[in-house]
């Protein structure tokens, strides 16, 4: 290769890497618009030019957001239903991965059958169904209305049954060897080599069910009861036309998932990589 | 020994009973209940009476089924593979990058994947508003019309896919790149030192090691866009709902505005016998193929 062309590729590549990050700067714009309107009096906001910078800074949409509507009432029905759909769907994912990889018991291969084509069944047909059973609980309205039918996820199942399939079965006849319980195995040996898996799985459930919006929206009526996900999109009277407003409460609704992306990002793209059938 | 293995089995049953009691009520129990629905005439919540295929006959004359079915396949046609080749392209260029700049750049790009719908509605609806919106002042300056983008039945799906290609292409961008990271650097260099040109490494290496990532992609994105349902909804309210139909809207119309139960189950019965085809023909397409590289 001669200087001259090796030198032309060079170019080509610097070139390729300023449009990419040129790309990534306009792709993410419209957030920093939406924050940075959220951030201007709403006279400013409606101004028929572009400014980048708001001339006066205000927080008075986020005082107005956070005092006056139910904002704050729909991040508590979120983060409840969100950290309850969490906890029981990795738990009963944990020890059902762990019992299909590890243990033998009746039926364990038509269960495990069962959870692999379940992963093809799309839940958004089932929302009839899953009305008249939730209505039928009288849980309409309620935060176990909004957490039960969100509590299948197969394929954190799945990713944890491959991940007790790479333990090698030393650890367990060694275990089995001291006469410790399966309990104890369970609970002693096995969790705690999976620590990272679970906070992965565990933010990134975290993630979905905050941004869960088909069921939600159905399960709940009264605007009390909502998630922020939904209440957002549904109470417009509580927000006027005032788009700063509406754009405040976009920004808070995403403030918390985009937080906890930015503070655990090694963790979440791991997990989404894995729930995806990569080992990444 | 013999009581360790029974104790084994007990406890294997003990570990997977919650799982299978919530799998039971609210996956299994459904989905039979789905089926069995769509042959009767009940409203949302209640029995109804048996009325055989009524609900499926009357699908091919409804007018507004045959909307849905072509919108969700509109839809399709204009998200997933001009979505998964421009997530293609994007990792490509991130994977050039390194470092500090690497994340910084695949962290924009990721960024709205993370955040709900409802807020990438409320932001789309902001940047595209009539009005107001800065799209609006960009195509004022270009001398374009202004368009009222989602009040507008030709406008609608074209906007939404983009919205929706904006929304999840840092999914696939994050696939492609754990893709990209497997392959060797040695084939690179060996290509170099053959000299061959940027084009044909890429034609010639990148290309086909990263197809069966790609073909994953594309069947991510083309079951979850057969489900679309929430961007269509959100963007619709005040519009027009009815042109703007797809599948799961028109379940959720038949069975929650309408109350027909019946209907709205035989329509799901529909989308959900597309899926599961559309799965099992892909699983069986990948493993041919998987078994002829081989």
């Amino acid at each position: 290769m001669t200087a001259t062309t090796a030198r032309r590729l060079n170019a080509i590549g610097l070139i390729i890497t300023v449009i990419t990050v040129f790309c990534a700067i306009i792709w993410a714009f419209p957030l920093y618009w939406a924050v940075v309107s959220s951030l201007k009096p709403e006279h400013e906001v409606v101004r028929p030019y572009i400014e980048l910078w708001p001339e006066t800074f205000t927080v008075s949409h986020y005082v107005f957001a956070l005092t006056q509507t139910e904002i704050g009432r729909w991040y508590v029905n979120s983060i409840v239903t969100a950290t309850a759909v969490t906890v029981l769907t990795v738990s009963s994912s944990l020890f059902c991965g762990y019992a299909i990889s590890q243990l033998n018991f009746p039926l364990r291969n038509v269960l495990w059958w069962l959870i692999l084509a379940s992963f093809m069944i799309p839940m958004q047909t089932l929302i009839v169904n899953h009305f008249e059973l939730v209505a039928d609980l009288g849980l309409i309205n309620t935060w176990s209305g909004i957490v039960l039918p969100q509590l299948i996820h197969p394929v954190i199942i799945i990713v944890y049954k491959q991940f007790f399939d790479g333990v090698p079965k030393d650890f367990r006849e060694a275990a089995v060897m001291d006469n410790a319980s399966e309990w104890r195995i369970l609970t002693k040996v096995y969790i705690p080599m999976n620590w990272g898996v679970t906070t992965a799985l565990s933010i990134v459930c975290f993630i979905w069910s905050w941004n869960a919006f088909l069921w939600p929206f159905l399960a709940v009526t009264k605007t009390d009861m909502m998630t922020i996900t939904v209440g957002i999109t549904q109470v417009n009277d509580a927000f006027g036309v005032y788009y700063a407003r509406q754009l405040t409460a976009a920004v808070l609704a995403g403030l918390p998932v985009a937080m906890a992306y930015l503070i655990f990002q090694r963790r979440v793209t791991e997990a989404i990589t894995l729930s995806a059938g990569i080992k990444g | 020994m013999l009581r360790n293995r029974r104790n084994e089995g007990l406890f294997g049953l003990a570990l997977v009973a919650p799982f299978v009691a919530i799998y039971g009520l609210v996956f299994v129990y459904p989905t039979i209940k789905l089926f069995m629905t769509s042959f009767t005439d009940a409203p949302l919540i209640g029995d109804g009476n048996f009325v055989g295929f009524d609900n499926y006959a009357r699908l091919p004359s409804d007018r507004r089924f045959g909307t849905a079915v072509w919108n969700t396949a509109y839809f399709v046609l204009i998200t997933v593979v001009p979505g998964t080749l421009l997530a293609f392209a994007i990792a490509l260029g991130v994977n050039r990058l390194a470092g500090r700049l690497q994340a910084a750049v695949l962290a924009l790009f990721f960024l709205p994947y993370i955040l709900p719908v409802s807020v990438v509605y409320l932001l789309w609806d902001w940047t595209l508003n009539f009005q107001f919106g800065i799209a609006m002042y960009l195509f004022d300056m270009l001398g374009i019309a202004r368009i009222p983008v989602f009040k507008s039945t030709a406008w609608f799906m074209p906007a939404v896919g983009m919205i929706t290609i904006w929304w999840t292409a840092g999914f696939s961008i994050l696939l492609f790149l754990a893709g990209l990271r497997t392959i060797p650097t040695e084939i690179y260099e060996a290509a170099a030192l053959d000299n061959a040109g940027r084009w044909s490494t890429f034609r010639r290496i990148t290309w086909p090691l990263m197809w069966p990532i790609t073909a994953l992609v594309l069947t991510i994105q083309l079951i979850s866009q057969l489900k679309i349902f929430d961007q269509v909804y959100l963007f619709s309210v005040g519009g027009r709902p009815n042109d703007n139909m797809v599948l799961v809207y028109y379940v959720f119309q038949r069975a929650f505005q309408s109350d027909q139960g019946g209907r709205a189950a035989a329509v799901a019965v529909v989308l959900f016998v597309i899926v599961i085809v559309v799965s099992v023909l892909n699983f069986q397409l990948t493993r041919l193929s998987g078994g002829r590289d081989r």
